[in-house]
């Protein structure tokens, strides 16, 4: 799903935030990205997440090089990758419904198309029942789920998120991890940034760690499929 | 990579909706966002009110100074009577013979009608007229030939029309000297030619001036969603799908000011009209003040909207490639 060939970013004040990066994550497959603050781990999932273009090295989306693809073909290829923040990027002056349906809007699904899948998604993150409320009337843990019902909503292959559990408290982290695990049990793949070492231990998944920059371990196991370059 | 068997059936990529489906809700959206749009314009109602009407009072101008100078134009066709030609005989044609050139004059199309002062008839009315009586008695024979005055049909009472008939008297052997008599017809319409080059001055500042401010309205719109611009961009929204709203804005902008233009000049008319036609009863012409005609204002409103439409687009082509997810 994901491949870095020898990757490398700086950015344009000349700090190198990625060294010589190679990886993979096959299609399926869930990871973890852990690091020091200032590692490299955001700049990694911005560089899948086509918003930022590495400086040397191949990225490959869906065996897809995205680092020299044309301008016009970014949203198309956004759409592959449903991105969960931090910050939970909501729009606050619309309805949950209408933030969670807004992926399906700028796709072109039909009206009764967009209600049943948000309505599908919202179940599936537990607030059902707050699709007619405004996002700014929810709580951290909810809005931050409001994220992910829309980064899920139209079935992206690839899930991104970028420290999805940093403000939540435990009980509520592993409800956000659980939820990332169901998703990957239906077939999508889940790369997720996190400084929370101690839960991930104990899961049965994958880590790239990065240290200033560069790759410092990776027990992500190697597939043995056809996710090859294009 | 498909997180559900049933989506593999749909193709190969993600599963997309059918294309007929497709472009169904293409039009859907475009209708949405069309109505949409006007709902975020009743949103700000008051800033929104003030872009219109400076538009409205922009576009006002221009509207107003067309239609007098189109005014003007049909009150002066109805002065057919002022492009008279004054045709004078050599010295040598007798007043018979100048009759009877002014009977073969009246049979040409283009003449309305034809008067004949005789050759005592102009020495009475230039006596009459300059006070010059003892000097014209002194003289012996008298010095002043016959005259035609010649009133061309209201088809070529235009200057360029008068002027091609005078060339025609001009050849005729019994004709000295012919002029067209009120040389200000002719002026009034280079004057109304100036005026309509100015209106059509005047016309392209404001026109430039609406684009501004239609462009100014919508940066400001865009500064303002800047967080869902970039939200979302970054889910996939294409530059077409982002830009489109804001292009309605605009669309929106330019109809509405036109709209408020066309009051404006409907009330102005509706104000002026009872002068004029008190003043025209004073010239016993009866003459009406026209308003716009329905095609004008169908230009009109076409005009609004596409500056509208081309304000938005030039501000949104600067300013939304600006705005990139981080
Ligand atoms: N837009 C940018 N311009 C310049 N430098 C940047 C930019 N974004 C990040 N950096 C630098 O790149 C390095 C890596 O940043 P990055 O955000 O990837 O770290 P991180 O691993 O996500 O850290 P944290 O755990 O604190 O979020 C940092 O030193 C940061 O200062
Ligand atoms: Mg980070």
């Amino acid at each position: 799903m994901i491949q870095f060939h020898n990757v490398f970013k700086r950015y344009p004040g000349g700090h190198e935030a990625l060294a010589d990066v190679s990886l993979r994550l096959g299609i399926g497959q869930m990871a973890f990205l852990t690091g020091h603050s200032g590692a490299g781990k955001s700049t990694l999932l911005k560089l899948v997440s086509l918003i930022e273009r590495p400086t040397r090295g191949q990225v490959l989306l869906d065996g897809v090089n995205i680092g020299n693809l044309r301008r016009r073909r970014i949203p198309y290829m956004r759409r592959k990758v449903g991105v969960i923040f931090q910050d939970h990027r909501l729009l606050y002056d619309r309805t949950v419904f209408d933030n969670v349906a807004l992926p399906l809007i700028i796709a072109g699904y039909r009206h009764q198309e967009i209600g049943k899948r948000v309505r599908a998604s919202l179940d599936k993150v537990g607030l059902l029942n707050k699709e007619r409320v405004y996002p700014i009337t929810l709580s951290g843990g909810e809005q931050q789920r409001i994220g992910i019902a829309r980064a899920v909503v139209n079935k992206p292959p690839l899930l991104l998120a970028d420290e999805p559990t940093g403000n939540l408290d435990p009980e509520l982290s592993r409800e956000i991890m659980g939820l990332f695990e169901s998703f990957n049990q239906v077939g999508v793949s889940v790369l997720i940034a996190t400084h929370d070492l101690e839960r991930i231990a104990d899961m049965p998944y994958g880590v790239f760690n990065l240290k200033d920059s560069r790759l410092l371990s990776n027990t992500v196991p190697a597939l043995e499929e056809n996710d090859h370059v294009a | 990579m498909s997180p559900d068997k049933s989506r593999k059936r749909g193709g190969q990529r993600m599963d997309r909706p059918p294309a007929h489906s497709r472009f169904k809700a293409y039009f859907v959206h475009h209708l949405r966002s069309l109505v949409a749009s006007l709902g975020l314009l009743y949103r700000h109602p008051l800033s929104n009110l003030m872009t219109i009407l400076v538009i409205g009072i922009a576009l006002a101008l221009p509207t107003g100074l067309y239609l007098a100078l189109d005014n003007a134009r049909s009150i002066s066709s109805n002065w057919d009577g002022a492009a008279q030609i004054s045709l004078f005989t050599k010295l040598t044609v007798s007043n018979k013979q100048a009759q009877q050139l002014a009977d073969k004059i009246r049979l040409y199309p283009e003449i309305d009608q034809v008067s004949m002062l005789t050759r005592e008839q102009s020495r009475q009315e230039f006596r009459d007229l300059a006070g010059y009586g003892d000097a014209l008695d002194a003289l012996e024979k008298n010095p002043l030939p016959a005259v035609l005055i010649i009133t061309p049909s209201a088809a070529h009472a235009h200057p360029d029309a008068a002027q091609r008939l005078i060339e025609k008297l001009r050849k005729l052997p019994q004709a000295d000297i012919v002029q067209l008599d009120l040389e200000w017809v002719k002026r009034l319409f280079a004057i109304m030619d100036i005026a309509q080059r100015s209106i059509l001055v005047v016309a392209s500042l404001l026109a430039i001036a609406v684009l501004l401010v239609v462009g100014n309205t919508i940066r400001l719109d865009i500064q303002n969603r800047r967080d869902e611009i970039i939200i979302t961009k970054q889910i996939g929204g294409t530059d077409a799908f982002i830009r489109r709203p804001f292009l309605y804005n605009g669309l929106w902008y330019g109809l509405f000011g036109g709209l408020i233009a066309l009051l404006l000049v409907g009330i102005s008319v509706a104000w002026l009209r009872g002068s004029v036609e008190s003043l025209s009863l004073l010239y016993q012409s009866g003459y009406t003040l026209r308003s716009l005609d329905l095609r004008s204002i169908g230009v009109l409103l076409l005009l609004s909207t596409t500056l509208g439409l081309a304000g938005s687009w030039l501000s949104v082509g600067r300013h939304l490639k600006q705005m990139e997810p981080q």
